[in-house]
Order: structure tokens, then C-alpha cells, then sequence
């Protein structure tokens, strides 16, 4: 099944670990990208697995694990949003 | 996710009815956690370190379990093993291991048969402590000679060579801010420091438990999440979820500060050690040593601007302690800092730092009220210096929908412009600031959440409609779901009754937190009211013959969608409702989901104050909410939201904060020491409800709870300053600080 290569802006904590400020990996939807991310750059695993929020074309996902992803979409990992 | 949105032609929606919790909270009826009570209940109290930082060398229980009246007594070792990550961290605050971190920690826990047998024997509980050196200071934290809380907790991300108590880093921006520093006109660099405050919550923590040998167990509490209280309670204790039913009791008050547990697994474990039900309500003092109020920070801010006002390029570092654990909302802190603003070149750097205080827990929007302390206080004092109009400067700057935020998404439609012109066409605004007073104005931002939900709606046979929802009503929701459940249904707001149903009658149910509640059970709501009347429009077709896509749902009634469908008086809920046993069974609704589409927010707060130069007290004299609420369901709710904030707000900038002694421990811990505000020291607060809908919502709502405590710091510190002359950058503004910044 053809997966489209998606860019992945990090947050600059994230940077450091893997040397690139955006990474990119082939996906449909956000848990095939963050298992890619996690798999090709194993440094990301600690803050993915801690939780991390995503935002798609500026609108931001807590979970949303089932949200498509492709080559056109601004794609931004972001520490898990949470409140009081 | 695609919703039939509804912007208009509301009945119900927008209307201001009675709360239906009123009667039941102003004649006493309501029950909240500490007016639970079961045939042989025993009381739980909890003993707790006086020390900031020591080793637990022993606990010798022999002579309180000797005290008549005991039944039993926990430690750590009462608890479960092998945790790991945040269940480890909760288990560790909750009750102590090998070390006390901070001053109130718990370190063991008796049942008695009354209460003051069990405070009498938490007399007896002999503990042989080892103090050792502590910080509380978040700067001195961080220093090469500081106490290390504990080793190996720090995260990849954090620089290698910081302190062992550096235990996250955050770092995020784009742009060449050194360049766009070079561009401006003025650039200015300021420190900032807030203190810890508690989130103030009236009703202390109280639950009653019951655990049985068979690991089943039950717990009634308050909190603002039920399904949380459960999974945690289940990990610490080693049971089943779904053995421990957990029921949520009314809330006097929470604002973050009840997402979190503490003397829920404790009162478990002393009633699978006693076999009996365990009452624990926790006395104030308790609740501020061992509670989680939010950060304490620490925070360096520069900022680059033209002289018409366009800022260039801004910086900060934000240095945020959480107590003796990871976790404070230090990245919230950087990310909020300059939301507000389009700006090419930011740069924005936190810090979460470990030291010997309570744990922190989520205080309404956690960390972004520091940040905007921070950086409006900046952009205030660099507006003064330059002549500029404070809230033009802010217009010209201000994120929109296209621009780019300072954390990197680009932004989708948000109402930040509309706020601050409806604060410029104010009276407020457009009134001469009085004689002696300051003006402060400050924008404020917070990202709101969705999570996980689920509600049903039940109908009954007379029409009238039961909707079970999983999210504690910390705000006014049950109304605001009533009122959303009517609007579908097309029946009158006092038909719908709506419950908080414990865990064991509902699937999972995310916190009461994030501003989530009127969004994501709202919607919820919403959509759960649709499949009823799917299903009522599937009732009233059968009767008639028709095909079900043949009828629509109209005020309350089936009625053929047109001249083809048939000839058909319109057929109303109530009676559909009452042949529903004979006609296909009950007709209940429901919906869960993970709603992802909470619209961010933005508010603008603008403020009127006078210094006394005597005596350093201040006063507010005249306050402004404008805020973006998307949809206001029941606005009063809406605007209690928006005065809530502000008077929490008022509280946090002048008189609120924790007071750590040399020693590590707390100096006030009871409300004549920590002084929150009461009615008299609140001017009546105005306020605006901006509606620019969130795309995200069938109706438009954004969250509203946590925004309105974003900008009061910065905007009540700007006023301070410019009626006193002089720029305040540490809060409180106490009396104190006020005469020493006006002595020089």
C-alpha cells in the first residue's frame, strides 16, 4: 500500500536527539507516523511514549492516533496538551 | 470529524435558565465528600514529614496500633510494587518511601474508630528521620551545589551538564531571532518571578472507601475525574479496574487541583487492611502541604520593537519548579509566552526543575497566566517607553487565522482581533484612566482540549429525557448539557435531567480539565440527542408506514419531511415515548468519541488600579473580561467562568503565594496566612463574550474555564506599575513589595 512521505516539524527539545528540525517518514494516519518516527529515529521514543499532541494543519490532537496524514499537511509534534 | 453545524435559530442555546443544582447547594441537599457515611465506617488520618527533605530511616507502629480504637495502620509497604513512570511518581507522593521530599509529605496512615483517635495515634507513630540538605527556590535548584531531589529523572531532552534536578527541557520557535533583535528600535530584557499559589478550592479533599480480601472495592470522592480516580487507585492499590467502582460527589471547587489523587489509595489500603469502610477528609493545613498548587517560576524575557509598534523578535527562558516530581507545565509556560503575537523570529526555552515543595497539580490553564505575566509586563513597560498605545500595539502584532504560531502550527480560525477590538471600542478602554489610578491591559491564550467521552440520554416513558454524563461538573455543565440535549430534542430545558453517572454505568470518561467539558460533552450531548431522534423519527415511521428517511424531527415532534411522505398529524415525544416498551423497547441515545476539534482561545483583560503609597496596598478598581468564548451555551455560566478567573487572577497577582521558611517548611498553611481574595477586595467585574465559532463544534462552543485566568497578572501588574510609577516583575505584589519598590 503506497504511503505518502509526510514531514514532521519537532519541537527543539526534539531536534537535538535526532539532528534535523523536521524528519520525514511514510504514513496514512498519525499512528503509522508515529510508529515510523519511532522506529527510524529510536531517540524519539522516550517523548513519543510519554505523549505528544499533534497538530495538522494547525488543528491540535491529543490522541487522534486514526487522523489522516499525507505530503500537503503541516504536521507538528507537540508536547501532550493537558489542563487544569 | 464532520458535524451538521447549527449557528442560528436557537431556542434553548443562549438562554440563561435556572441551574439545576441550585436548590440542592443552597438548602444543603447536595452531597459532597465528606457527607458520605456507611454503617461501621472507620476515619483515616494521615501522618506527615516536618521535615523539607530527609531519609526515613524507620517507622515503629507498635504503639499506635496499641491506642484503643485503632483498627489499622498503612505505609508504603502497603501499597504496590514495581510501578513504574507516572503511577510510580503518584504512588511516591501519596505516601513516602525510603525519603520525605517536602514538608507535608505522608508518611504513614492510621483507622480508628473517631477521628480523634486516629489524630491521637498518628501521635504515637514513631518515625526515626535523617534530615538532609533542601531546596525550594527554583533558581537555586538548578545550581551546581544544589540537593539533588532525585538522580536518573531527567529526560533525553534535557542539555547535557545541567543539574540532576533539571528534568526536562523545552525548546521551540522559528526564525533568526538575533537578526530580528537587530531590526528593532528598542530592545528590552526583563526577569520575572511568580510564586506557587494554591488553586483555593473550598471543599478540602474527602472520600470514603471501601476495599474488600476479594479486590473489590468502592469509592466515593471528589474530583474532577471519576475514570482517572479509578485507574490510578486501581494501579497504587493492585487491583482491577473495573473492581473499583468510583462515584463522584458534588465539587465545591477545583480548578485543576482535584485531576490529580491523593488520599483516594489511602483510604483504600486502610480498608482492605481493616475490613471496614475508611473515611478521609483532609484538614486545610493538609491541603496546602500536601496538595498540588501550581509552579513557582522564575523568567527571562526580551523582546525587540520598531517604533510603529511591529515587534521584530522575541525571546524567553522560563524556568518552572513542580515540586519533588516531574511535571510542572513548564513547556505550557514556553508555549503560551508569545502565542498572541504573528512574529517572524521567537525563541522560546523551559525548564522543569525538581525541588523539596508538594508536587504541583494543574491550576486552570496550567502555566500560561506566568508567561503572559511575563512577556505583557515587557511589552507594557516597552510601549510606555515609546509612546505607543499599548492596544494598538498588541492589533498590529496580534496571531490570526494563516499566521504562524510561536510554537510552529499555523493557526486555524481563532478570535484574538475580534477580542481586542471589542476591548478598544469598550467603555473601559475609551474612559480617561482616573486620577492616581494605572491602566493595565494584557492578552492572554490557552489551547483548550477534546479527550474522551461518553454520554448517554435515556428517555422516559413520559417524554422527559435522563442524560448520563461522565465528566464532574465543575462549572455549570450540567446545565449546559441540559440545555444542548433540549435544543435537539426540541422539549423544554427543565425536561432534561442530567447526571454525573459513576464508572461502573458509563464508558470512559477523560478529567474535567483543559476546558474540555461544554466542548467535548458537549458535543457528546449533542450528537447522543441526534441518535435519539434517529431513533424516535424510526418509532413515529413504523406507526405510520413510511419509511424512516421519511420523517424529520421538528419542535419536538415526528413529522413527515413533506407533502410525499404522507398525511400525518405531527406525532410528539410523548407520545412516541409512551408506547416505546410496545413498539421496539427503550429509546436511549449515545455517543463516545475523542473529540479532537477544541478551538484554541484568546482573551483581552483590561484593568483599573491605585496604589495607597503608605501603607503599599492596592486597589482594583474597575475590571474588564473580553474573552472568546466560540458559543456561549448559558452565558451566565460564561461569564462566572470570566470573573472567576479574574478574581483568582487578583488573588495570584497581589496577595497569594507560598512562604517557605529556611527550614523547607511551609509558613503558611491556612487560609488568614494565605490570603485569597474575598468579596471585598473585588470591584465588580465586566465582562464581554466575544463569539467567533469553533469549527470544531456542532454549535460553535470553545472552552472558556481556564483563559480568563491567563492575563490578570500581567494586566493588574501593568495597572500597579503605571499608577505607582514603577515596574513590578515579582508576584505577589503584597503591600511589602509595593513600599520597597517605591523606596527604590
Amino acid at each position: 500500500m503506497y504511503k505518502p512521505l509526510v514531514k514532521v516539524h519537532l519541537w527543539s527539545g526534539l531536534r537535538s536527539l535526532v539532528g534535523q528540525e523536521v524528519v520525514e517518514v511514510r504514513a496514512t494516519n498519525v499512528a503509522q507516523m508515529l510508529n515510523a518516527l519511532e522506529k527510524e529515529h529510536p531517540a524519539l521514543s522516550d517523548a513519543i511514549d510519554a505523549g505528544v499532541s499533534v497538530s495538522i494543519d494547525g488543528k491540535i490532537y491529543a490522541y487522534g492516533l486514526t487522523e489522516a496524514v499525507d505530503e500537503t499537511k503541516e504536521i507538528y509534534l507537540l508536547q501532550r496538551i493537558k489542563g487544569g | 470529524m464532520a458535524f451538521d453545524e447549527k449557528t442560528e435559530g436557537f431556542n434553548v442555546v443562549g438562554t440563561r435558565p435556572d441551574r439545576p443544582d441550585g436548590i440542592d447547594k443552597v438548602t444543603g441537599r447536595a452531597s459532597y465528600g465528606a457527607d458520605a457515611s456507611k454503617a461501621g465506617m472507620l476515619h483515616g488520618a494521615i501522618l506527615r514529614s516536618p521535615h523539607a527533605h530527609a531519609v526515613i530511616k524507620s517507622i515503629n507502629l507498635d504503639k499506635a496500633l496499641a491506642l484503643k480504637g485503632v483498627k489499622g495502620v498503612v505505609t508504603r509497604a502497603d501499597f504496590a510494587e514495581g510501578l513504574t513512570g507516572e503511577n510510580w511518581n503518584v504512588l511516591e507522593n501519596v505516601m513516602a518511601g525510603e525519603k520525605a521530599l517536602y514538608d507535608g509529605h505522608a508518611v504513614a496512615a492510621v483507622a480508628a474508630t473517631s477521628q480523634l483517635i486516629a489524630r491521637d495515634a498518628l501521635k504515637l507513630i514513631e518515625v526515626d528521620y535523617e534530615p538532609i540538605p533542601h531546596v525550594t527556590d527554583v533558581d537555586k535548584a538548578m545550581q551546581p551545589d544544589a540537593p539533588v531531589i532525585r538522580e536518573g529523572q531527567a529526560s533525553k531532552a534535557v542539555p547535557a551538564g545541567m543539574h540532576p534536578n533539571v528534568v526536562d527541557y523545552h525548546e521551540s520557535g522559528h526564525g533568526d531571532v538575533e537578526a530580528g533583535f537587530a531590526e528593532a528600535d528598542l530592545v528590552m530584557e526583563r526577569t520575572f518571578t511568580t510564586e506557587a499559589t494554591h488553586q483555593g478550592y473550598i471543599e478540602p479533599h474527602a472520600c470514603l472507601a471501601t476495599l474488600g480480601g476479594d479486590g473489590r472495592g468502592e469509592l466515593w470522592c471528589c474530583t474532577q475525574g471519576h475514570w482517572n480516580v479509578q485507574k490510578i487507585c486501581a494501579a497504587l492499590v493492585g487491583i482491577e479496574q473495573s473492581a473499583l467502582r468510583v462515584t463522584a460527589s458534588e465539587i465545591g471547587g477545583g480548578f485543576g487541583g482535584k485531576t490529580a489523587v491523593f488520599i483516594e489509595p489511602v483510604a483504600l489500603a486502610l480498608s482492605r487492611k481493616t475490613n471496614r469502610p475508611v473515611k478521609i477528609a483532609m484538614p486545610r493545613a493538609d491541603v496546602f502541604k500536601a496538595t498540588g498548587p501550581t509552579a513557582s517560576t522564575s523568567m527571562d524575557v526580551k523582546i525587540g520593537l520598531k517604533k510603529d509598534g511591529t515587534m521584530t523578535a522575541a525571546w524567553g527562558e522560563f524556568r518552572s519548579q513542580g515540586g519533588a516530581f516531574p511535571g510542572s507545565p513548564f513547556s505550557f509556560t514556553a508555549m503560551c509566552a508569545f502565542a498572541p503575537y504573528a512574529l517572524e523570529n521567537v525563541k522560546q526555552i523551559g525548564y522543569d526543575v525538581m525541588t523539596n515543595r508538594p508536587k504541583q497539580a494543574a491550576y486552570r490553564a496550567p502555566g500560561s497566566p506566568m508567561a503572559a505575566f511575563a512577556v505583557e509586563s515587557l511589552l507594557d513597560e516597552m510601549c510606555n517607553q515609546m509612546g505607543l498605545d499599548p492596544l494598538e500595539v498588541r492589533l498590529k502584532n496580534a496571531s490570526k487565522q494563516g499566521t504562524k504560531a510561536s510554537f510552529g502550527p499555523t493557526w486555524d480560525r481563532i478570535g484574538l482581533v475580534e477580542c481586542l477590538e471589542a476591548a478598544k471600542e469598550h467603555s473601559h478602554y475609551a474612559a480617561p484612566v482616573p486620577e492616581g489610578a494605572g491602566r493595565g491591559i494584557s492578552c492572554g491564550f490557552w489551547f483548550n482540549h477534546g479527550g474522551e467521552t461518553s454520554v448517554t440520554l435515556a428517555m422516559s416513558e413520559d417524554g422527559t429525557a435522563q442524560l448520563m454524563l461522565g465528566t464532574p461538573d465543575i462549572g455549570g455543565s450540567r446545565a449546559s448539557m441540559a440545555m444542548m440535549a433540549a435544543e435537539e430534542l426540541g422539549i423544554p430545558y427543565e425536561h432534561v435531567r442530567a447526571t454525573v453517572a459513576d464508572t461502573a454505568t458509563l464508558g470512559y470518561n477523560e478529567v474535567s480539565h483543559g476546558s474540555r467539558v461544554t466542548y467535548a460533552s458537549g458535543l457528546a450531548t449533542i450528537e447522543a440527542a441526534r441518535d435519539t431522534v434517529k431513533k424516535l423519527c424510526a418509532r413515529a415511521a413504523a406507526k405510520w408506514g413510511i419509511d424512516e428517511d421519511a420523517v424529520v424531527w421538528r419542535d419536538g415532534c415526528a413529522v413527515p419531511s413533506g407533502p410525499n411522505a404522507g398525511d400525518f398529524d405531527p406525532l410528539p415525544i410523548g407520545q412516541i415515548c409512551r408506547k416505546m416498551g410496545a413498539t421496539g423497547g427503550p429509546i436511549v441515545g449515545h455517543y463516545e468519541a475523542t473529540p479532537e476539534g477544541a478551538g484554541v482561545s484568546f482573551a483581552v483583560h483590561i484593568v483599573d488600579a491605585t496604589v495607597d503609597r503608605e501603607t503599599g496596598a492596592t486597589s482594583v478598581d474597575r475590571y474588564t473580561v473580553i474573552q472568546d468564548a466560540g458559543k456561549a451555551i448559558h452565558p451566565d455560566y460564561v461569564e462566572g467562568q470570566y470573573q472567576g478567573g479574574a478574581a483568582q487572577g487578583i488573588g495570584w497577582a497581589l496577595n497569594e503565594e507560598y512562604i517557605y521558611g529556611e527550614d523547607g517548611r511551609l509558613q503558611n498553611a491556612g487560609f488568614l496566612d494565605y490570603r485569597i481574595p474575598v468579596a471585598s477586595d473585588l470591584p465588580m467585574i465586566d465582562t464581554v463574550i466575544v463569539e467567533v465559532p469553533n469549527p470544531g463544534h456542532p454549535y460553535g462552543v470553545r472552552g472558556v474555564g481556564e483563559t480568563s485566568i491567563c492575563p490578570p497578572l500581567a494586566a493588574i501588574a501593568n495597572a500597579v506599575s503605571n499608577a505607582a510609577g514603577v515596574r513590578m516583575k515579582d508576584l505577589p505584589m503584597r503591600p511589602s513589595r509595593i513600599l520597597d519598590a517605591l523606596d527604590g
